[in-house]
This record gives structure tokens, C-alpha cells and sequence, in this order.
């Protein structure tokens, strides 16, 4: 396996027809890498999430992956309106979505709680009317 | 049964063909919220759902189920179909209701 590499991705907002390219690049990356199928499952849900998150809430944003032998690492980073209330928007099916989002299928409120469960650690960085960033790592 | 097996029931209308048809379908799942799907749909399964949209296909990407039953009378949009076709997610569609759909999965499963 490689030693060290980092992804950097461009999060366009308000493009529905393009989110989750980054979340399914790096889906195959990690495939063509040999990483076990779980955690490689594990990967792609957690920053699908913040992928549309980010497209939803945040006019997009920069999403930049590191692949280490013992660990992935995902920084999501949006210049967005912030998170006003974190552990509020942590409670499963608490959402902000608007009513076109929601019947897209999305704005059940399990985002950041699915971030939550398939990941090893998480934290939120957030300011209002500055932006959030996200970092979750999943250990291999 | 692969799902290969389950197109040649005949059963199902076919959408669009992927490259996994010679995967086991584990069972059936039933979501149409697809952030409660994306966290939930088993590797394997045949996920029956209304939602036709192109992020239906994400996440039967992400999540890796076997294939998508379009319910209902449900089908794709056309981006959706464009997608579908790129990243080769098999998508059947029925007009039966998802949980007859489901059913007949499950009953071909445990037949």
C-alpha cells in the first residue's frame, strides 16, 4: 500500500448533479488500494454526507483526503453561513433542509449523525457567517 | 440468487443493466429517505424505493446494493439514467407498491 496520499477536492454548491463524485473517487481510489470493503464503505458514507452537506448548507466547500497506512483523515472545509447550534444538528433527524431538498430525498436530520457512527473520530469547527470545518478519521 | 437470476424472473422491467450481475442479492431493503438509506441498505441488497434521482444513484453507488427497484410505477430522469449507465448500477422497475416488490424479492429468496 502507498505510504502517504493526500486528495484534494473542489465541492461545487447547489450542483445536485454533481455531488458525490468526490465522495465516489475516492470510493474507487481506496478499492484500487486494497482497503478492506468495510472501511471503504465507511469512508464513502461519512464524507457523502458532508459532501451534500456541504452542497446544501454551504455553497460547497474544499474537501481534502489523506491516506496513511493506519488512518484516513478528511478535512471538509466551507466558507458557509456555520452551524448555530452543533449539538442540536448532531440529534438524529433534526434538519435545516429546505422543502426542495427534502423531496430530493435528503433532510432526514441523519447527516452528521451517520458522519457520527461510521467514523472514529469527528469534530466541528464552526463560526457563524464564517464557516465550518469538518475532520473525521476513519482508523484502518 | 444472483442478480442475474432475479432480472431473468422476468418480474421486473429492466432500466438499465450494470456490471455486477453475477452478485448474490442478500435481501431486500425498503427506504425512500436517502440519508436513512445511505447509512442503512445492506452491501448486496435489492433496494426498493420510489426516489429516482440522479443522489439515488449515489448512493446505490456508495452503499454498493445489488440494485435499485424503482417501485410504484417510479422511474428514472434522465440525468438519473445517464448516471445510472456511467457508474453500471443495475435498475429495475416495477408498478407493483414497494412492498410488494419487497415481497416478491423475499419470496424469491426463500422459495
Amino acid at each position: 500500500m502507498i505510504n502517504y496520499i493526500t486528495l484534494t477536492y473542489q465541492v461545487s454548491g447547489d450542483d445536485f448533479t454533481r455531488a458525490g463524485e468526490a465522495s465516489s473517487d475516492v470510493k474507487s481510489k481506496l478499492k484500487q488500494m486494497g482497503v478492506s470493503p468495510e472501511m471503504v464503505r465507511k469512508v464513502a458514507i461519512s464524507m457523502y454526507e458532508g459532501e451534500i452537506n456541504m452542497v446544501i448548507h454551504a455553497h460547497g466547500g474544499i474537501i481534502k483526503v489523506t491516506i496513511s497506512p493506519h488512518e484516513i483523515l478528511m478535512v471538509l472545509e466551507d466558507q458557509g453561513p456555520g452551524i448555530p447550534d452543533v449539538e442540536k444538528a448532531m440529534q438524529a433527524g433534526y434538519s435545516t433542509a429546505p422543502e426542495n431538498i427534502r423531496s430530493l430525498g435528503f433532510g432526514a436530520g441523519m447527516g452528521l449523525p451517520n458522519m457520527k457512527k461510521y467514523t472514529d473520530e469527528m469534530d466541528i469547527k464552526t463560526k457563524i457567517g464564517v464557516g465550518t470545518t469538518v475532520t473525521m478519521k476513519v482508523k484502518l | 440468487m444472483t442478480l442475474q437470476d432475479l432480472v431473468n424472473k422476468n418480474i421486473f422491467s429492466i432500466s438499465n443493466l450494470g456490471d455486477n450481475l453475477n452478485l448474490p442479492v442478500v435481501g431486500p431493503y425498503c427506504c425512500d429517505l436517502l440519508s436513512i438509506a445511505m447509512g442503512k441498505a445492506p452491501a448486496g441488497s435489492a433496494w426498493v424505493t420510489v426516489m429516482g434521482n440522479i443522489n439515488t444513484i449515489a448512493v446505490a453507488s456508495l452503499t454498493e446494493v445489488a440494485c435499485i427497484i424503482l417501485a410504484e410505477g417510479a422511474s428514472l430522469d434522465d440525468t438519473a439514467k445517464m448516471k445510472a449507465k456511467d457508474q453500471n448500477i443495475t435498475v429495475l422497475s416495477t408498478e407493483k407498491p414497494i412492498f410488494e416488490a419487497a415481497l416478491s424479492v423475499y419470496q424469491l429468496l426463500n422459495a
